[in-house]
């Protein structure tokens, strides 16, 4: 029962009970996976941890189609000239992956899967604050998505991601099922980050104080901003499209009057800050994962916190970056490239302030914790190219080639979708009230990360001894980097595969989780798992200690706060009891 | 890769190419040197600090002012060199040599066209001479194409709706890869083309044995300009008729009527043909007919051709 007025005197008192009430048996307790188990309550469930499963559900299906999407790519450029598709199917293959990924598959990932299932929990809240909201940002995200699909399945859409103009108004009656598609999922984002940004102003518990807030929290409402201001952008631009098609006015096709780069300021205006929106969260992710596996407050939270409201002001005015030889004026060039300079800053200060959470810390070796270091160092490249494609002259000779493709591969494979797999991967016993099996996961990573490298390394240099991209076709002296750009995909596809095949396998058959097996200290590791029904708490919980402060945790670690160790040494399997 | 190449970048052919691969070389090892720390750091504390009981509890963090302006004053300082030196490259990148031999270039799904000032033209094979700096102006007849030649480090979109260019200066003979980089349709890979560098000598025995059309485009241009009667509004000696005289106009500022200036490049002569209403300029009615708004590129390179010719 959710009551506001009461107050616990202890904060320590509060969890020990709850703990001990549901510990002693916690698979048979009510939690929110068995309340209920049919079917309808989970298609209309308003809980945002179903949601949040619901979501993981569809968005792995579409990591899954856009992936095999990408095992399709890479074995037509095994060799020059056709391999196993005509040319024409090819650029549509690789249309529907970069569609796919982007929209179906990243945009929504971390927020709508943990953003919906650990935030709130983490501010203390019973849910978020439009409950019904949120069932519809799902149900808008599947049908946009559908739209796009049959789009695809059923006409000839080989333009890209990008749909730049004029080439894509030439394509027929299927961009503007294309256009729908976008426009429609495009209001499931919006209204997830204005269901997210109203949750963390007025749901926070007692005492959540925003300087007490997780950074996975300050990631998530920073990414929040961004959805809600950038996403109508693509909206219109959508809605232009599809005019300019059916009423024949001139926007954007020179036929007809109109200005084809206006139609790629428009499209970068929001395609820009979206690569901010897939980003964003995944640094929220990163903190959480350093924190917990160094029992560490992460280095500089002011700084960190602060540095993703930046990054989401900085991302809106820095579109210019991918359109350089768009034949846009040199000043405005000129002023992009520093502007994107600027977007650098924060983001190696985030970086910088990992690693220094690592300084003294006690840094335990988990399969999250590797996912995290992977990050570090996948994402720091996919960083540092992207600073070598922001310099002017550079980018010149690099735009529009492999170059592009590894960069942007490194950031958002190699940052958000690493990211996500390690939060999936550390938030995945409260989800599920499983675990998975450690030694395969950790098996599962290293395959991925030498997969993802073999893969995208091979493409940096591809592109910088010319390789345009979109090519179905190449020169022959291509040939040797793309076969070992191939096989990597291989070996990464079998990483991921082994990664759902093993977290499958502990929903039968996995190990019952303890309440809190990595000995976290956010709110959500405080109550029970899987977590109780109906509300996240059995009363508001009152915060009175920082989001990472292991030391002020006796409930986690058994002690009285002051660093002596109590008499019960702390184990994974059993939570410390006494207060 | 290729005869010449390094590990990173392929043979480079142009005066500005060594400049370019020197700011490459210069981000790639400042990049990777920082990445080493990054990485190195992450590794050794990941040793140094692991966890060794499971009882353990580090201090809390103290924050360090230090660190953390170190880390925004030096990426910026960095960041500040490289853009400098990289908005400078750009800027002679951008620029062309003001007496470059000029090229005309048409892209189409899926071929390029050349367009030379003698009236040849060359499909596929753009020729030129080696040691003079080249200018190329470029079209579209269709979607946006991107004229990308690796060996010279350059590249610019080729659109539908007005000029584009980019410069080169090659430095050596031989042949060169032209790709197309910007997604085009069905062919796009396979729209390829091969800049052709000849020694002068060599280049005007070329140029004077190749497929000709029978007129230059200047010649082309002079008989448009009756042809078409744009003669009945515009004079070639300076005198104001119902429109703006030719003579000296390209390349000159000119006063429009809504009180901005501007100078007259292809792209405002090109602007001015096809959408007459556009700019018009001072002291000028707005009654140049919409009848040449659908006139063929090549006839309006070729006018442009010409009244660059009258100084």
């Amino acid at each position: 029962m959710w009551s506001l007025g009461k107050r616990k005197t202890s904060f320590m008192n509060e969890m020990a009970s709850s703990a001990a009430v549901t510990e002693a048996n916690p698979a048979a307790s009510v939690n929110y996976l068995n309340y209920d188990k049919s079917i309808k309550s989970w298609l209309l469930t308003v809980d945002h941890k179903r949601i949040a499963l619901m979501y993981l559900v569809t968005v792995a299906l579409a990591f899954l189609a856009g992936g095999i999407l990408a095992l399709l790519v890479r074995i037509e450029l095994l060799t020059p000239g056709k391999t196993i598709m005509d040319v024409q199917t090819y650029n549509q293959v690789f249309s529907l992956h970069g569609i796919i990924m982007v929209f179906a598959f990243i945009i929504p990932s971390i927020p709508a899967i943990l953003g919906n299932f650990v935030m709130p929990i983490q501010i203390g809240a019973k849910d978020v604050a439009f409950p019904r909201i949120n069932l519809l940002s799902y149900y808008v995200y599947v049908v946009g998505i559908i739209i796009v699909l049959l789009a695809m399945l059923f006409g000839r859409v080989d333009t890209g991601w990008t749909f730049y103009t004029p080439y894509s108004e030439s394509i027929g009656t299927p961009i503007l099922f294309v256009t729908t598609g976008v426009f429609v999922a495009g209001f499931a984002s919006i209204l997830t980050g204005l269901n997210f940004i109203v949750t963390i102003h007025k749901m926070r518990a007692p005492g959540m104080t925003w300087n007490r807030l997780p950074l996975f929290v300050w990631a998530i409402y920073a990414t929040s901003i961004v959805q809600v201001l950038a996403t109508p952008v693509i909206g219109i631009t959508m809605v232009l499209l599809f005019l300019e098609r059916v009423l024949s006015i001139g926007i954007f096709d020179p036929a007809l009057g109109g200005d084809p780069v206006l139609f790629q300021h428009f499209f970068w205006f929001y395609s820009h800050p979206a690569v901010y929106i897939m980003i964003l969260p995944a640094f929220g992710v990163m903190s959480e994962l350093m924190a917990t596996f160094s029992r560490r407050a992460v280095m500089g939270y002011k700084f960190v916190a602060l540095s993703s409201v930046a990054i989401a002001f900085l991302g809106f005015l820095v579109w210019g970056h991918h359109m350089f030889v768009s034949g846009q004026s040199a000043t405005s060039s000129i002023i992009f490239s520093l502007i994107t300079y600027l977007i650098g800053i924060p983001t190696g200060i985030k970086v910088i302030n990992w690693v220094g959470t690592m300084y003294k810390g006690s840094v335990w070796i988990q399969t999250p914790m590797l996912y995290a270091l992977s990050f570090l160092f996948l994402f720091s490249i996919g960083g540092f190219t992207g600073i070598m494609l922001g310099v002017l002259g550079v980018d010149i000779h690099l735009h529009d080639t492999y170059f592009v493709v590894a960069h942007f591969h490194y950031v958002m494979m190699g940052g958000t979708v690493i990211a996500a797999l390690g939060g999936i991967h550390y938030w995945w016993p409260k989800m599920t009230g499983k675990m998975y099996n450690e030694t395969l996961g950790r098996i599962a990573c290293g395959l991925i990360f030498v997969g993802f490298n073999m893969t995208f390394f091979t493409q940096f240099i591809l592109g910088s001894q010319g390789m345009p991209r979109r090519y179905y076709d190449y020169l022959p002296r291509f040939e040797h980097l793309h076969q070992l750009s191939t096989v990597g995909s291989w070996v990464l596809a079998l990483g991921l595969f082994l990664v759902a095949g093993y977290l499958l396998f502990s929903l039968k058959r996995g190990k019952n989780a303890p309440a809190n097996p990595w000995k976290a200290v956010t709110l959500e590791w405080t109550n029970t798992t899987p977590i109780p029904h109906p509300h996240n708490f059995t009363s508001a919980p009152v915060v009175t200690r920082g989001p990472y402060d292991f030391h002020l945790a006796p409930e986690v670690f058994g002690y009285t706060g002051d660093g002596a160790v109590a008499d019960a040494v702390p184990t994974n399997d059993a939570p410390a009891t006494q207060a | 890769m290729g005869e010449n190449g390094t590990f990173w970048l392929p043979e480079g052919a142009s005066t500005l190419s060594p400049e370019f691969d020197s700011l490459f070389y210069f981000v790639v090892i400042v990049s990777t040197l920082i990445f080493l720390g990054v990485v190195g750091g992450m590794l050794y504390f990941s040793f140094v600090y692991r966890r060794r009981n499971e009882a353990e509890m580090p201090e809390p963090v103290h924050d360090n002012k230090l660190i953390e302006m170190a880390s925004v004053v030096i990426p910026t300082v960095l960041s500040l060199i490289v853009f400098t030196w990289g908005f400078k490259m750009y800027v002679k990148m951008y620029v062309a040599p003001p007496d470059s031999y000029q090229v005309h270039v048409r892209a189409q799904q899926w071929s390029w066209e050349f367009d030379y000032p003698n009236g040849t033209k060359s499909i596929g094979e753009l020729h030129v001479p080696e040691g003079r700096p080249v200018r190329l102006i470029m079209n579209s007849k269709d979607v946006i194409h991107s004229f990308f030649v690796p060996a010279f480090r350059v590249k610019m979109d080729v659109l539908p709706n007005r000029y584009t260019s980019v410069w080169f200066n090659a430095t050596k003979t031989g042949e060169f890869d032209i790709f197309c980089a910007e997604y085009c349709g069905t062919a796009h890979s396979k729209m390829l083309g091969k800049v052709v560098v000849q020694s002068e000598s060599d280049f005007t025995n070329w140029l004077a044995s190749s497929q000709k059309g029978s007129q230059t485009p200047v010649e082309h241009g002079q008989t448009l300009f009756t042809q078409m009667t744009c003669n009945a509004c515009h004079t070639i000696d300076g005198s104001p008729l119902v429109g703006p005289s030719f003579k000296g106009l390209f390349g000159h500022e000119v006063k429009l009527a809504d009180g901005s200036t501007i100078t007259a490049d292809e792209n405002y002569i090109r602007e001015s043909i096809l959408q007459p209403g556009a700019k018009v300029v001072n002291g000028y009615s707005p009654i140049m007919p919409a009848t040449y708004s659908t006139m063929a590129s090549e006839d309006v390179d070729a006018l442009i051709a010409y009244i660059k010719t009258l100084k």
